[in-house]
């Protein structure tokens, strides 16, 4: 990109960018800088930008009053477990579709795809309902499973779109070395797609660490995620603005870290390849 | 091109995928329709039997009904507009010569990654509370009186939350699609005497179209379950100010226990988001011969 | 052990005939060369020699057993594919040693076995490399490498060459040629282009629209081609086709004489004609000449011939080596 632009002209979108950028981040930044302030500065009039007196206090407080350590540690088993599920599930059944594809493959692909579109609304009252009779509400490995079946049709589709960059020549020859499936799966094929698959594993764990409608309807007090966690904060009890902060700070940093290194991915995989 | 061994293999690889995938698009569906011509409440056990549309009727009939489709289609067509609009503008800014592009982005894309409650709650007491909001501080600033957001205007209040939650998708598929526009296509544009309207209108539009036309449908269908943003802010109030059609189910089926009455919302979600979706197989498929 | 016989071997991609019925006998220790232009079904034949695809109908034996519905990895034969088809997560040293271990060899034999065919393929040095470190002809290398240490009843390659500069084809070509000459195993050879075919082969099978032209040895492929096809693929620059009342005068359709059977002059001979182009090549000199009725042929005379556009030039075909064809393309 060698476009000549003036200088003037490249400080001018450089300033409007940043204003922009700026003022779309900044609920972020005020949750970070409240996160570290006094609940009496946090709804000071006129507001502070800094913390005035830094402090750690609402992290405990968020720790001691709703137990932040075990709803992250559900947050965590449900995403990286459904993830981990479902690359068992998907890997494959997308080398089935990428290298021995049938007139049927692309139908399937869609089918899938359509599955993801049914709204969580639709099912969840029978879903509500055989989780209650299975005694599966409210527990981690219930929201594991659905987290899973609501991840697997992206999951399927992002590793298609990665193994289908993989030439056939080399799983053949793998076959012609004396591989047997499985050897080639794991010898030839999961190596090489390394990668796509950690890309995949990146953006599975963010879309289910976010995910708030079956994390909500589905748990309460003992397999609650950090999304149910938060809802908690959602009736407020006097000071609490700071300890809000703390807490939401607590649930987004970790998948925000994840989520700036996966951005190229995202469209990839959101779009279901349709936009690389 | 396989071998019939292959092709066998395959077939058994894809089946797990398969069978659970249909299990859990059909299980639960049937049910749904089932309940839906039931009488099932769960508050009120001497309630059963065939409904016939009863359920629908109700639903359909209910004042709150209505009222919770056209907020849905509101809050779908708002969140919409804004994004494609802003991402627009933005996919555009960013793709200029500017100093910090790597950090800009990271600024940018941010919102995307904030899980719906939190930032339904940042924005319900960090910027939209009258009395502490940092939007309250600056209506004060200016001398003006503290709007009580999620009272006064609580669907444009969930709008706007939504909507900064994915600008920045809008804006990075934009932007990805912007980038793939070859640099000789624009100079050559150039050379044929194109101002910056007209490549914008007659090259950077047209190429973006089909970027366009998948935000657009990939969002509506995120959009049309919007959730935990009303359950955290408003409630669905006041009233039925604030209630979408997922919202609605929730609140029948699962805060009131009419399994029946909830069922058939349910039904009725499923028919509004696969017409949606007939669109968007189309747009993906297209892509798929390519 | 590994000789390859196909018995009426057909192959359809739905209602697409690619091979229509094809029965060839390979010997053991043979280098056979199929050779054809793209699109003739070579590449498809053998890889349903190697068990990638399945025959449609038909039998496929090796060493007189039918491996028809063998899977590849049951049929012990190597293949060294044109992208060469190497692990890029794995150094060269694991490349080659990845089928010992599919076989379950135990380490030491693996490793005894891998050194022994890096020494013999020069790659000794790069055995700790990735594939991606590598030049094109070293990669070869690798593949071949790959494809020897399993000691196979036979060996497949699929247009080896074809990704590689020209000065390293021909390096390459001999390395090949040699490397059958030490292990004397069946080697299947797939190319379109008929010198590699010409230099390499103990045997020919030229193929067109997946029928069998003729399978021969070169110099019978050369001398005596069955028909038309094999007369004007088999030889460079190209043989001279010549119908019409030229050719009924030697009782043919057609006739056809090779660039370098031609007696050249410039005062007196059969046929005359003006210079088109002259390609010099040093040792060779390729005339395009125009022929006054005939169309245009390409003679070869030695280097130190100087003909220029425009020089009028006659043409006299050597009477023994004329080749004759009747209306089907047969040679009579």
């Amino acid at each position: 990109m060698a476009r000549r632009v003036s200088v003037q002209t490249r400080i001018g979108f450089t300033v409007l960018a940043w204003a922009v950028a700026l003022l779309l981040f900044s609920p972020i930044l005020w949750t970070l800088l409240t996160a570290f302030k006094t609940e009496a500065e946090a709804i000071a009039t006129p507001p502070t930008f800094f913390p005035q007196n830094f402090t750690l206090e609402n992290f405990e407080a968020v720790q001691d009053r709703s137990d932040y350590i075990k709803h992250a540690w559900n947050s965590i088993v449900v995403s990286v477990g459904s993830t981990l599920l479902g690359l068992i599930i998907a890997i494959p059944a997308a080398w089935s579709m990428a290298f021995a594809p049938s007139k049927r493959t692309k139908d399937i692909l869609m089918w899938m795809l359509s599955t993801k579109m049914m709204p969580a609304v639709g099912v969840l009252i029978p879903i509500y309902l055989i989780f209650r009779d299975l005694r599966l509400l409210d527990t981690v490995h219930g929201l594991t499973l659905i987290m899973t079946l609501i991840n697997l049709p992206i999951i399927v589709w992002m590793l298609y779109t990665y193994f289908k960059e993989i030439p056939v020549d080399i799983l053949e020859a793998a076959r012609m070395d004396g591989a047997e499936l499985w050897n080639e799966i794991v010898h030839v094929l999961v190596p090489m797609a390394v990668p796509g698959i950690a890309s995949t594993l990146l953006l599975n764990v963010i879309l289910a660490w976010n995910e708030a409608f079956w994390t909500i309807t589905l748990t309460s007090g003992r397999a609650g995620t950090l999304t149910a966690f938060i809802s908690s904060f959602s009736s407020p009890q006097g000071l609490f603005l700071a300890k809000l902060s703390a807490a939401s700070l607590l649930a987004i940093a970790p998948i925000l870290l994840l989520g700036w290194f996966s951005q190229k991915q995202l469209v990839r995989g959101l779009t279901f390849g349709a936009v690389k | 091109m396989a071998t019939k061994q292959t092709r066998a293999l395959a077939r058994t690889m894809m089946a797990p995928a398969v069978i659970v995938l249909f299990i859990w698009m059909i299980v639960p569906l049937v049910m749904t329709l089932w309940f839906s011509f039931q009488n099932y409440s769960l508050i009120n056990p001497m309630m059963t039997g065939f409904a016939g549309w009863a359920n629908y009727v109700y639903v359909i009939g209910d004042p709150s009904f209505t009222q919770a489709l056209v907020n849905t289609l509101i809050l779908v067509g708002g969140v919409l507009i804004i994004t494609i609009v802003g991402g627009t503008f933005l996919a555009l800014l960013l793709d200029q010569p500017i100093w910090g592009q790597g950090i800009l982005r990271i600024l940018v894309i941010s919102p995307f990654f904030v899980m719906p409650p939190v930032a339904a709650l940042i924005w319900k007491n960090g910027f939209m509370h009258p009395g502490y909001g940092m939007l309250g501080h600056l209506w004060k600033f200016f001398g003006l009186q503290p709007v009580d957001w999620f009272n006064q205007y609580p669907l444009f209040s969930v709008i706007v939350i939504v909507a900064w939650q994915w600008l920045p998708f809008a804006t990075l598929i934009l932007l990805t699609a912007l980038q793939s526009l070859s640099e000789e296509q624009r100079e050559a544009a150039e050379m044929d005497g194109a101002n910056a309207a007209n490549r914008f209108r007659y090259i950077i539009l047209p190429h973006m179209a089909r970027a366009i036309t998948i935000v657009v449908l990939i969002q509506t269908i995120f959009l049309l379950g919007i959730f935990a943003e009303i359950r955290v802010t408003t409630g669905g109030g006041p009233g039925y100010a604030s209630t979408n059609i997922a919202f609605l189910v929730f609140r029948t089926g699962i805060l009131s226990n009419d399994i029946g009455a909830g069922s058939a919302g349910g039904v009725v979600a499923v028919i509004i988001a696969n017409i949606v979706a007939i669109f968007l197989m189309r747009a993906v498929g297209k892509n798929l011969d390519a | 052990m590994g000789s390859i016989t196909l018995e009426h071997v057909n192959k359809s991609f739905g209602e697409v005939q690619v091979i229509p019925d094809i029965s060839l006998d390979i010997k053991d220790g043979e280098f056979v060369v199929f050779v054809g232009p793209s699109g003739c079904g070579k590449s498809t034949l053998l890889r349903l020699i190697a068990g990638l695809e399945d025959t449609t109908s038909g039998i496929i034996k090796l060493d007189g057993q039918d491996v028809t519905d063998a899977a590849p990895a049951k049929r012990g034969l190597a293949m060294v594919f044109q992208s060469y088809a190497l692990y890029p997560h794995m150094s060269v040293r694991d490349n080659i040693a990845f089928p010992l271990k599919m076989a379950k060899l135990p380490p030491e034999v693996i490793a005894q076995k891998v050194d022994y065919a890096a020494r013999t393929l020069n790659l000794a040095s790069y055995l700790d490399r990735r594939p991606r470190a590598l030049s094109g002809g070293q990669r070869q290398r690798v593949a071949i490498g790959r494809a020897i240490v399993r000691e196979p009843k036979a060996f497949l390659f699929d247009e080896p060459l074809s990704n590689l500069d020209a000065a390293l084809r021909v390096n390459m070509r001999l390395e090949i040629t040699e490397l059958h000459q030490q292990l004397k195993t069946t080697m299947i050879y797939v190319t379109h282009d008929q010198v590699e075919a010409m230099t390499m082969a103990d045997r020919i099978v030229v193929l067109n629209a997946g029928n069998v032209e003729q399978f021969g040895s070169p110099l019978d492929l050369y001398k005596k081609p069955a028909n038309r096809f094999v007369a004007g693929f088999i030889g460079s620059p190209k043989m001279n086709f010549v119908d019409g009342p030229e050719a009924a005068k030697h009782n043919a359709h057609s006739i056809g004489v090779r660039p370098e059977h031609f007696k050249l002059s410039t005062t007196e001979g059969a046929w005359k004609g003006t210079v088109g182009v002259a390609e010099q090549l040093g040792s060779d000199t390729f005339l395009h000449v125009q022929t006054d009725g005939l169309g245009l042929m390409t003679i070869r005379t030695d280097g130190d011939q100087t003909f220029k556009h425009g020089d009028v030039v006659y043409l006299t075909p050597d009477a023994t080596r004329i080749y004759k064809f009747d209306a089907a393309g047969k040679a009579i």
